[in-house]
């Protein structure tokens, strides 16, 4: 994703997605109910930490990806991706590096902002390919879709102007279409 | 009309519930009825199936445990919902610990009312989530057959462990079509679930290529063994190899303690030669084990020198502590053929084995200089409760089984029985609950009811399950306990002795006076016996043994002051083991070379 240098120079470094120790693991399970609460619990037992985490149904019916965004500061990822499988919902599990991986995300944020405040949230969103979806009189609230590292630079930005309310929905990753990205499946 | 395979039969999902178990051949559940698994009790009148009427349903999954520790079967308990699931959790999780293939099946609130706060409802599965190899909850009559199907393949598959059924009371009342799923069905209802139980080839030739360059091996064999029922392959390559061969808490009778090569229990409790000889070895052939921190002491200084063969059913174990140099995912049984084969290969092939002649040696050494020992009674003073055991063990009928709780008895029942044949030891390893033996014990009994099973128990795990021997007088399962009185916790005492500067608080149970065990034997329909000096133990244990139609509880008055011993402090190095104190101090000639010792324990656990 390409990034100007005034931009990335304004990411805060706590915050930031692009943190080196995470690991992006795209995990196929079976569609049934409690399925993310056996994978969640899998994460709070063992003491692993959860960066993000997005679930939807995925391509085949009865089946659903998760995109979990790990922390390997807590564990290694081999001990993570191998309790993970043992979960007898578990189907596959994709280990994606950010490298080697397309990542998408996207942000929802109300600001306060109306007069000459809402023209320099309205050029922001410009700059950044976002969009105002709504506006009342002291409020503005944008999206933005783009890689997590963009959404931290524009989070970072817009901050300056006040965020009254903020949601990310967490990294949804895919291998690229160029390289094979490793894969661990049941068979 | 159509043939009648084409006529689908209407029956209640009660009545599958019951006919499923016995399609899985269920010959015995252990179980508590209550409101919501009522529906399951009816038709239960009218099965072959043989129903254990427990008296608290931990002592139903316990003697679950107990029945599949002995015969490599699945154990099932039945209890309801709400409180008997709840108290269900504890022998679930001793069974996810130990590896037990164990089936339970739960009674739940109707449909309509889940979530509600219903009386008697509990979040089973979430509970049980953690403490199960998988649980479903059932939400109509209809998925009954699959969901049994399911929670028995799972359970003795793989990595055998606890399963669970959460039944509705709806669907227990409600019909359906009978069917029974093929197992094409099961499996590819579970597209997730594919245990892998043939080894890596290349891995299996990398193996026994280590194994005849070792000059130190040492075979560590798991509970892993058993579960694959792999004693007899075991045995064949430890005499193929001319190898020692420690076997861990879970293993003992994997491999017979009368062998030559049997150097027993490794670990925090084990003897010295097995801990010394792992310790300096330059190969861990390890067969179905964990590296458990029982047995590791503090990992970074576990056996230094040593290279890992790692073979182990669940993936996940393999470089969880310890980073194996050929990690082999397999069936224990299966592996050890393979490798044992490549081994006949290598050598046919000219392949000669490295000398291990010096080591043996070495561990004939360690063997001599360091016994198992301990100081024998005094005239007049108490029993030692190594004394007593290995009574027991002198008196005991050939393929006698022996269950233990936890603790100190158990220890001593470890290291003290000589364990020759598999599946005759029942013991709670990775959970370490209290309670566990009596239940267990009367599992086992029912399992095998020609066989004498003694349950070895102290006097603080009698007294949480106790109330099961009315269980085993009411059923007629006649077992045996032999209690080793000590009014302490002993191990816990043990423990605040040694680390604690004997400030011994809430460990001393005072029950050589409070409960009576005898009376409180005698008013369960037991025969209670007490022996309080050495030469009243063995007759008291003959008396014991020719009594077959009741249950016994002998109580042992055993001396409060005496320690396990070898014992590696927790957090330290295996080669900082403490021999018992009778022996004088000779910890260091069991050291390759002198070592500062870490005198602060870290993380006591």
């Amino acid at each position: 994703m390409a990034q100007t240098s005034d931009v990335s120079g304004a990411r805060s470094a706590n915050t930031s997605s692009a943190n080196m120790n995470h690991h992006i693991l795209s995990v196929l399970v079976q569609n049934r109910p409690g399925v993310l609460a056996r994978v969640a619990g899998l994460f709070a037992r063992r003491g692993y930490n959860i960066f993000s985490l997005a679930v939807a149904p995925a391509e085949e019916e009865g089946r659903s990806r998760i995109t979990i965004v790990v922390d390997l500061d807590s564990a290694p990822l081999e001990q993570i991706t191998k309790q993970l499988f043992k979960l007898i919902d578990v189907i596959k599990i994709s280990e994606l590096d950010p490298s080697r991986s397309v990542e998408r995300e996207l942000l929802l944020a109300t600001v306060k902002a109306s007069g000459p405040k809402l023209a320099d949230v309205s050029t922001l969103a410009e700059i950044f390919e976002g969009k105002i979806i709504a506006v009342v009189e002291d409020f503005v609230t944008v999206s933005l879709e783009g890689h997590p590292d963009k959404l931290d630079d524009f989070e970072d930005l817009l901050g300056r102007h006040g965020i009254v309310e903020l949601q990310r929905t967490g990294r949804v990753a895919l291998p690229k279409l160029d390289r094979s990205s490793r894969h661990r499946s049941a068979h | 009309m159509a043939d009648s395979p084409a006529t689908p039969e209407r029956i209640t999902g009660a009545q599958a519930l019951i006919r499923a178990l016995e399609h899985e051949n269920v010959d015995l559940i252990f179980g508590y009825p209550g409101g919501c698994i009522l529906p399951a009790y009816d038709p239960l009148m009218d099965s072959p199936i043989r129903h254990v009427l427990v008296r608290h349903e931990q002592g139903a999954g316990h003697a679950a445990e107990g029945y599949a520790h002995v015969s490599g079967k699945p154990g099932v308990a039945m209890v309801t919902s709400g409180p008997a699931a709840t108290n269900l959790v504890t022998p679930l999780m001793d069974a996810f610990m130990d590896s037990i293939p164990m089936v339970a099946i739960t009674g739940q609130v109707p449909t309509a009312a889940i979530g509600t706060d219903a009386f008697q409802e509990c979040d089973t599965v979430g509970i049980t989530r953690s403490c199960t190899k998988h649980n479903e909850l059932v939400m109509s009559a209809d998925e009954i057959p699959m969901a049994i199907r399911q929670a028995f393949h799972i359970a003795t598959t793989g990595r055998p462990g606890p399963t669970l059924v959460d039944i509705p009371k709806d669907a227990l009342t409600n019909e359906m079509e009978w069917y029974w799923p093929t197992d094409e069905e099961v499996q590819a209802s579970l597209p997730g679930y594919r245990p892998n139980t043939k080894g890596h080839p290349r891995m299996i030739k990398e193996a026994a290529k280590l194994i005849l360059a070792s000059e130190r091996p040492i075979v560590y064999a798991g509970g892993g063994i058993l579960k694959a029922r792999a004693a007899e392959a075991l045995r064949e390559l430890v005499e193929l190899i001319d190898a020692h061969v420690v076997t861990t808490l879970m293993a003992r009778g994997a491999f017979p303690d009368e062998h030559p090569l049997c150097l027993g229990m490794p670990g925090m409790h084990g003897n010295a030669t097995a801990i010394t000889a792992m310790q300096q070895s330059d190969l861990l052939i390890t067969l179905g084990a964990r590296f458990d921190d029982r047995i590791t002491g503090k990992v970074d200084a576990f056996a230094p020198e040593a290279k890992i063969i790692h073979v182990d059913i669940d993936p996940a174990e393999q470089g969880k502590v310890r980073r194996p140099d050929v990690p082999i995912v397999g069936d224990a049984n299966y592996v050890i053929l393979e490798i044992i084969r490549e081994i006949k290969e290598l050598l046919q092939g000219g392949t000669r084995q490295a000398d291990t002649s010096a080591w043996k040696s070495k561990i004939s050494g360690w063997q001599e200089q360091f016994p198992m020992a301990y100081e024998p009674s005094e005239p007049g003073g108490p029993l030692k409760p190594q004394y007593c055991i290995e009574q027991l063990n002198k008196y005991a009928p050939k393929g006698t089984i022996v269950a233990s709780g936890v603790g100190q008895h158990q220890m001593y029942t470890s290291q003290y029985w000589k364990f020759n044949d598999p599946y005759t030891w029942v013991n709670s390893g990775g959970l370490g609950t209290m309670g566990f033996s009596i239940p267990a014990a009367i599992g086992a009994k029912a399992a095998m009811p020609d066989r004498t099973v003694w349950a070895v128990d102290g006097d603080g795990c009698f007294q949480m399950t106790a109330t099961e021997l009315v269980t085993a007088t009411l059923e007629k399962l006649p077992i045996k306990v032999a209690l080793l009185n000590n009014s302490f916790l002993g191990m816990v005492r043990q423990w605040q002795e040694m680390f604690y500067d004997e400030r011994y608080s809430s460990v001393f149970l005072d029950s050589a006076n409070v409960p009576n065990f005898v009376m409180m034997a005698e008013s369960m329909g037991c025969v209670g016996i007490l022996v309080e000096s050495p030469e009243e133990v063995g007759p008291a244990i003959q008396r014991a043994n020719s009594i077959n139609d009741r249950t016994v509880v002998v109580e042992f008055r055993t001396d409060a002051t005496e320690g396990v011993f070898p014992m590696v402090p927790p957090g330290t190095s295996n080669s900082d083991l403490i021999l018992h104190p009778t022996q004088s101090d000779p910890t260091r000639a069991l050291q390759p070379e002198p070592k500062p010792i870490d005198t602060k324990l870290k993380d006591v656990h």
